[in-house]
């Protein structure tokens, strides 16, 4: 603590001692950022007392050169190269004590294409530091020159879509539940109804692995009988997300190859396997020609509290650069967190290109992607038919729409669950392609689908009330946020 | 059976007015239309018959319902679809794509089962003549 309270002195920046970290030139107002500069948002909360650029230098140190003494083998080196840079602080409206506070990272900081390496400089010490009460990572820009050293997802929207022959409307998919407890050949049954009843993908959950009540290798099994009868019923391409999530990468690989074998178009694995494991799924992913579908278990625990850990819209990033082509991001107005400005902005960060400047949405920098392709957006947790006109126009046709007890719940049986939902999704995509105003008129052209559809007909019904109003803890700072 | 590959394969069949709607939609957001049949709606037949090139320069609904009378004509037992392509950079695949017309009868399909190693089975999806 005393190091950030020490007032600037007329010491040399070598001198032996402890000196502020400002003052060993991790603070830099007049830095212009290079082109090939990693650029940082940290929103920091110092403890009372500390000064905001003093906290915010010390940031940029912790999280590159510096350690906590004046070193003399730093003079061996091109320090100013190495060290971090703070170049703005502001105040956050509306925040006391919050500052946001952005630092530049020479490209020659990380190793090209890791993950690993790049989160172990970024948020590898310094979000235990003392001498802040809180410290989040809210954006990160990745430069083109580093963007070009990573794969990138292992198929993308464009090509899964050509892949699956599905055009011009969100996809369709359900979690089978119960989560936990089917056996391999009851869980099969849930597959096969879903898929025939017209979703185009079902999915483990996350902590389906291989446990004693089903191992894994009977789940794939009967699954994989599921899908195929689901293809030749309808005529469609479809997948089930077998999640190969396992304890290490012998066994994981083990599980994704009998997935290929079998015929599965898509594989599964889980936030939790680390940033080292995805990217060696990513490549298998490619090699083999297999969809990579990621699960973010687990992020809350760090992604969710606006003051401290790093925001989901970093995490997209990253799973982009890793190279999934699926990830979870949000419903809005599911069961789980997720605020509709906040949540637009992780979308456009997996789906776009080129992401402008946008702090409404909590896009702290502008990010050009250099034609790496886009990760389709998962939208899945506690949405149902009824809520379609939103989910269309929250979301638009590069997602996947998840509804698993809107399917698996519905009371006439699981494939007319799963009808109930395509009719209302083919519905509102007709009306919203016929320019109807598709949002206000939702309930009315839900009602005339339903028509002629009785599966929908009783799920509008069953969940007509159904609706998840909590206030989010995860809001942009730039303007008031309306709720669904 | 119906195979519902397409994006309105769940809805009733869309009438010619209903058509034209999701056509002009395609032409306002500047996707040219293209037309394609077959007698083989297998869900990996990537490549059904072209009807002629796509229709890049046509600008008008009604032309292309025109052509799509054409295509009912000369194809009348076939599944016919209509897709719209968006060449836009970072798109440059189908915007939209869905079936405008099937066959009176349409043939099943059926999956056939090839026993391999410890329970695995070799699936492929044929038509079934049965």
């Amino acid at each position: 603590m005393t190091t950030l309270l020490e007032s600037p002195s007329e010491r040399g920046r070598f001198d032996a001692g402890v000196a502020p970290y400002a003052q060993m030139g991790y603070y830099d107002a007049a830095y212009e950022p290079k082109a090939s500069d990693v650029l940082c948002a940290f929103r920091i909360t110092p403890q009372d007392g500390v000064d905001p650029i003093e906290a915010a230098a010390a940031v940029a140190g912790e999280s590159s050169t510096a350690t906590w003494t004046v070193v003399w083998t730093d003079r061996l080196t091109a320090h100013e190269r190495y060290q971090a840079k703070a170049y703005r602080v502001d105040p956050i409206p509306g925040a006391a004590g919050q500052h946001m506070a952005y630092i530049a990272y020479d490209i020659d900081l990380f190793e090209e294409g890791s993950i690993a390496n790049l989160t172990s400089s970024i948020i590898g010490n310094v979000f235990g530091f003392k001498a802040l009460k809180a410290l989040r990572l809210e954006d990160m820009r990745i430069p083109t020159q580093y963007i070009k050293t990573f794969q990138g997802p292992a198929h993308g929207i464009v090509m899964e879509r050509e892949y699956l022959n599905k055009f011009g409307r969100p996809l369709l998919g359900a979690t089978v539940k119960p989560k936990l407890g089917l056996s391999a050949r009851n869980y099969g049954r849930v597959v096969y109804e879903a898929l025939r009843g017209g979703l185009d993908f079902t999915k483990d959950d996350e902590n389906i692995n291989s446990q004693p009540f089903m191992r894994w290798r009977d789940r794939f099994l009967f699954c994989m009988e599921a899908v195929k009868r689901a293809e030749a019923a309808s005529g469609e391409i479809k997948g089930h997300y077998l999640n190969v999530t396992a304890a290490d990468m012998e066994a994981m690989y083990e599980r994704a190859e009998f997935a290929k074998e079998l015929g599965s178009i898509v594989v599964m694995i889980d936030l939790t396997i680390g940033y080292t494991a995805m990217q060696s799924m990513a490549k298998w992913a490619r090699r083999n020609g297999v969809l990579l579908h990621l699960h973010r278990a687990g992020h809350s625990t760090y992604t969710r509290q606006k003051t401290h850990g790093v925001s989901f819209r970093v995490i997209a990033k990253w799973c982009r650069l890793i190279g999934v082509d699926h990830v979870h991001a949000g419903t809005v107005v599911g069961k789980l967190e997720g605020d509709p400005r906040t949540t637009a902005g992780y979308y456009d960060t997996l789906r776009e290109n080129v992401i402008p400047l946008n702090p409404g949405n909590g896009i702290y920098f502008e990010q050009e992607w250099a034609s790496m392709p886009g990760v389709m957006p998962v939208a899945s947790g506690g949405i149902h038919a009824g809520q379609m006109h939103q989910l269309l126009d929250l979301f638009g046709d590069d997602v996947v729409l998840q509804f698993g007890g809107g399917t698996i719940g519905h009371p006439d049986g699981i494939a007319e669950g799963a009808t109930a939902n395509r009719v209302a999704l083919e519905a509102m995509v007709l009306a919203r392609n016929e320019g109807r105003d598709y949002l206000g008129e939702g309930p009315e052209i839900l009602k005339d689908a339903a028509k002629s559809c009785k599966p929908l007909a009783r799920a509008l019904d069953l969940w007509r009330d159904i609706s998840f109003n909590y206030e989010s803890t995860d809001t942009p700072d730039a303007v008031a946020t309306p709720s669904y | 059976m119906r195979i519902t590959q397409g994006t309105f394969s769940f809805l009733p069949d869309l009438s010619d007015e209903q058509i034209a709607r999701q056509i002009q939609y395609a032409l306002d957001n500047g996707w040219p239309i293209s037309l394609e049949f077959t007698s083989d709606p297998h869900p990996r037949n990537a490549y059904w018959e072209m009807f002629g090139l796509p229709m890049f320069d046509i600008r008008d609904a009604s032309a292309v319902m025109r052509e799509l009378q054409r295509a009912r004509e000369a194809h009348s037992d076939a599944y016919l679809k209509l897709n719209a392509y968006d060449a836009r950079y970072g798109r440059q695949t189908t915007a939209l794509s869905f079936i405008v017309a099937r066959p009176a009868v349409e043939h099943p399909l059926r999956l056939e089962r090839q026993e391999a190693h410890d329970r695995v089975q070799r699936y492929s999806i044929v038509r079934d003549e049965r």
